[in-house]
């Protein structure tokens, strides 16, 4: 055990000495959580609306207030007719027009369907059915309010979505940002780490030594165990922080559920260097065999139902997809291993497999 | 210890289409310092990997300290101490942390060792906490030996450990090695530099893959079947281009600050040859000196290249 | 060898590294069509002055002339005037030796005429036009640096840099390489070698010896012996050199 001990010291050494990648594998994920967190909101605020109406009256001007109460849209033009309209989309100056039919008020009153157009800017289609969505609520909304000063009974059914009343995305985002940055850093710098020895010359000491291929493994992926662990919290601290994303569940079983998560990362980028000796290669295979899956394939952006047969049976095999729901489960609904047992016995048997697979690959010799 | 510490019988080794060892046999004694000499693409380096359980021979066989380098590695490993050069080093770590790191590696401490390892690391602990990057050439090599030893290897493996260091450093390097010999150690080292090989107890010239003669420097040199001048003149190049007009000449190559002569022919001897050679280059205006001298392993070894 | 011409001309050369003085106020000439050999044990400063004489590295002080031109102030006109070849870098290996020919002769301005028939001339003088076409990979070392060499040469500098150009090669193809440094140097080209060869120093016109940033020696090898009374180079530089080597860091 000595010898493990001693090549633990080594590694731990490297790690503390190489300051610039320290700071890298320590920074980077927070930074990256920052980043996209911020940047790839789906959420929609401060539409600027353009409103048409050509006759305006009280109802019309609770309708027109209705959508800037919500602070989800803010008018900045209104219009008397149409015209103006496709120039402001053109110039980007309108997101969304409401377009207001010159007898509102008279045909609210009297019964007959009152209509108003809504028009939005689907360039980005995305942005655009929800900007839709929203437009349609306060609708809804003050529809209901009318029908109700106007004494008619009616059951409303309430729309409430469940576990993220507000839809907010970063909630979902958040633990699906985790995997990814936790599955490149953890690949990759195995995968580098190992590469440099054979790449410096000192592996083939080290082959040489009584110490046998498992125990150069484990003397490689402790550390960085320890640092990606690191790095589970600093993001975790930010999620809660900044972003406000709640921790429902046990945070105990999310660091482990993470550990184990990192642990299968590393295992794979064992196995991604054992078959090379070129740390630019295997850098290249950590990128493209552990980011772009994840990033495609494990439900973070793209969601998994909506995905054709064959990528969802594939997505399968993608640790980040399992770790992903984990994470959301514990995260957002509070639920523990009672739930997700299946899906840590299948990171469970991740790990053991790939940690074989990767130690048997490691060759004991140079060939 | 009964057994031969190495034993090589007809090992070849190819990579893809290049034979990198051809047919090499060879067997070092317990206690000797046995050294392969020859340029880089000669396969030195393929066995010493070999030797060291690192690469497994196409055909032939080898033995280390008895045991069977592609069956028994983990017996040999254990009891071998070899080191690729410089590059075995930490750049990163101390002189210290190297030291530690490999006795670790090897379930022992320097603590453990010190008193063996002392005639060398001593020399290294004024800069112990020193990273190894920044020492010079001459230090890089002492603290590779000590990295080897600090385990007590009943076999020292050391490839090419003087290459691309200094003259002053490589003349150390072989007195600590003469030392560790002194002390019973069996020593397997490779060189490219020739005048290396007198340093040795038997040699292997090496080029190509091919071992070119293995024995003793002396009995080396004994072999060298022709008569060799020594031809000492002003203007070194021209004379070297006069030489080679000269109709008998078999060889004639620049050595340090005179020229080395072999003749085509067979039945001369020496003193004759050499008074043939001085009227010859006097006729072409050249005040040579020359004289027969004994030849020395580059000399065998170019012959034997050729 | 000498034609009273100097091509290479160092006064007072210095540079630090930060509170580390690597190359100390070294000054030294080098004439016209000489062999000059600069040697040193590592980490004596011999690599920093050649960086600084081949226009790579400023000096902090002193100054230099080579070719002509002012290391400092013309860097870039030094760098086209002279060819450097050195062990750890000779030819790219996925390139042919024509290959690789064209591309320095492209750097180094030259026409494709010129490319052209100076490569044919070059790989006559060798008798390598066999295997012109072979990628360098192919081709054992001791051609390699023989050819890296010639290829240095093929725009005409009047200076070529050798940074121990035989290292690791067989005795023989390493005289063969010394017969071509002559015969560059009847040619009128200037050659600055560095070596751990000392058997080598004893070819050169001329040597230097660097220990700890200093010039120590400079002179002929027979001026040398006689004036410290050794009987070869590898005496006299052990004897300058161990001083200084027992402080053991750079």
């Amino acid at each position: 055990m000595r010898s493990l001990f001693g090549l633990l010291r080594k590694e731990a050494l490297h790690i503390i000495r190489d300051k610039r990648t320290l700071t890298v594998l320590l920074l980077l994920p927070v930074i990256q959580v920052v980043i996209f967190g911020y940047a790839i909101r789906t959420d929609v605020d401060n539409v600027r609306l353009a409103v048409v109406d050509p006759a305006p009256d009280e109802m019309t001007l609770r309708l027109r207030s209705r959508f800037t109460a919500a602070a989800v849209f803010r008018t900045v033009a209104v219009l008397p007719n149409e015209a103006p309209l496709e120039r402001l989309f053109q110039k980007g100056a309108a997101q969304a027009a409401l377009i207001i039919e010159p007898r509102f008020a008279e045909h609210l009153a009297r019964g007959i369907p009152a209509r108003i157009l809504i028009i939005t800017d689907a360039t980005d289609p995305n942005t655009g059915s929800t900007i839709q969505g929203y437009a349609e609520r306060v609708v809804q909304q003050f529809e209901r309010e009318v029908r109700a000063n106007a004494g008619v009974l009616q059951i409303v059914p309430q729309a409430r979505l469940r576990f993220n009343p507000t839809a907010e995305s970063k909630n979902l985002f958040v633990p699906g940002l985790m995997a990814f940055i936790l599955t490149i850093i953890s690949s990759l710098m195995t995968a580098i780490t190992i590469t440099r020895e054979k790449e410096t010359g000192t592996m083939e000491t080290l082959l040489v030594s009584p110490l046998r291929p498992w125990q150069i493994i484990v003397g490689k992926v402790a550390p960085y165990l320890a640092l990606g662990f690191i790095s589970i919290v600093g993001v975790l601290l930010e999620a809660r922080l900044i972003f406000r994303v709640p921790i429902r569940g046990s945070l105990v079983l999310l660091l482990a559920e993470g550990l184990l998560f990192i642990l299968v990362s590393l295992a794979l980028g064992v196995l991604i260097s054992a078959r090379t000796s070129n740390q630019r290669v295997a850098m290249l295979g950590a990128l493209v065999g552990t980011m772009l899956p994840t990033m495609i394939l494990s439900g973070f952006i793209f969601p998994i139902e909506s995905m054709p047969a064959v990528l969802r049976y594939l997505s399968n095999i993608i640790p980040a997809r399992w770790f992903v729901v984990i994470a959301r489960g514990i995260m957002l609904k509070g639920i523990g291993l009672g739930y997700l047992w299946q899906e840590t016995a299948i990171l469970v048997f991740m790990a053991l497999f790939l940690l074989v697979v990767s130690t048997r690959s490691f060759s004991e010799r140079l060939e | 210890m009964s057994e031969v510490p190495v034993r090589v019988e007809r090992l070849v080794k190819r990579f893809g289409e290049t034979v990198a060892v051809n047919e090499v046999s060879f067997s070092v004694e317990q206690g000797e310092l046995f050294g392969f000499i020859g340029p880089d693409g000669a396969g030195k380096t393929t066995i010493f990997r070999t030797l060291a359980t690192l690469l497994i021979p196409d055909s032939g066989s080898a033995t280390v300290l008895g045991k069977d380098v592609v069956k028994d590695l983990w017996d040999i490993r254990p009891r071998l101490g070899y080191m690729a050069g410089r590059f075995s080093l930490y750049p990163d770590l101390s002189v210290e942390e190297n030291v530690r790191f490999y006795a670790s590696v090897f379930g022992t401490t320097i603590a453990a060792e010190y008193e063996r390892i002392k005639p060398i690391y001593s020399q290294l602990e004024p800069f112990k906490h020193r990273r190894a990057g920044a020492l010079s050439g001459g230090m890089k090599q002492k603290l590779a030996l000590s990295c080897a030893l600090v385990h007590r290897p009943e076999l020292l493996l050391l490839d090419e450990p003087t290459t691309g260091v200094d003259a002053v450093s490589r003349r150390e390097f072989w007195d600590l090695l003469a030392q560790l010999k002194a002390g019973g150690l069996t020593i397997v080292v490779s060189t490219p530099y020739m005048d290396e090989a007198d340093r040795c107890d038997r040699v292997a010239l090496i080029a190509g893959g091919k071992i070119l003669a293995t024995d003793t420097p002396t009995a080396i040199t004994r072999s060298f079947d022709r008569p060799l001048l020594s031809v000492r003149a002003a203007d070194r190049y021209r004379a070297l281009l006069a030489l080679r007009g000269f109709e008998h000449t078999h060889t004639v190559f620049p050595f340090g600050e005179v020229l080395h002569y072999t003749d085509k022919r067979s039945d001369r001897n020496a003193a004759a040859i050499a008074r043939e050679v001085g009227e010859f280059m006097a006729g072409k205006g050249f005040d040579a000196d020359v004289k027969p001298i004994p030849a020395s392993i580059e000399d065998t070894f170019m012959e034997r290249l050729a | 060898m000498t034609s009273g011409d100097l091509i290479i001309e160092a006064k007072d050369l210095t540079r630090t590294f930060g509170s580390f003085t690597a190359v100390d106020h070294i000054t030294f000439d080098v004439h016209r069509g000489e062999v000059f050999g600069f040697l040193g044990a590592n980490g004596a400063g011999k690599t920093t002055a050649i960086r600084m004489l081949i226009g790579l590295l400023a000096p902090t002080s002193g100054h230099a002339t080579v070719a002509g031109f002012d290391i400092a102030r013309e860097s870039e006109k030094v760098k086209q005037a002279i060819g450097y070849m050195s062990q750890k870098f000779s030819l790219y290996e996925d390139l042919t030796v024509r290959e690789n020919a064209a591309l320095y002769g492209g750097i180094y301005g030259l026409t494709d005429v010129q490319i052209r028939e100076r490569t044919e001339e070059m790989l006559q003088r060798l008798k390598f036009e066999h295997a012109a076409n072979e990628r360098v990979r192919a081709i054992p070392l001791g051609w390699r640096q023989k050819l890296a060499f010639s290829v240095s040469l093929l725009h005409r500098p009047p200076v070529v840099f050798l940074d121990e150009p035989t290292g690791g090669v067989d005795p023989i193809t390493r005289r063969q390489f010394w017969e071509l440094i002559y015969e560059t140097a009847q040619g009128g080209t200037t050659v600055l070698v560095t070596t751990h060869y000392m058997d080598e120093a004893e070819y050169c016109d001329r040597v230097s010896i660097m220990v700890s940033g200093r010039i120590d020696a400079l002179g002929t090898p027979s001026e040398l012996k006689s004036e410290y009374g050794v009987g070869s180079i590898e005496d006299l530089f052990v004897r300058l050199a161990r001083p200084a080597e027992s402080a053991g860091s750079k």
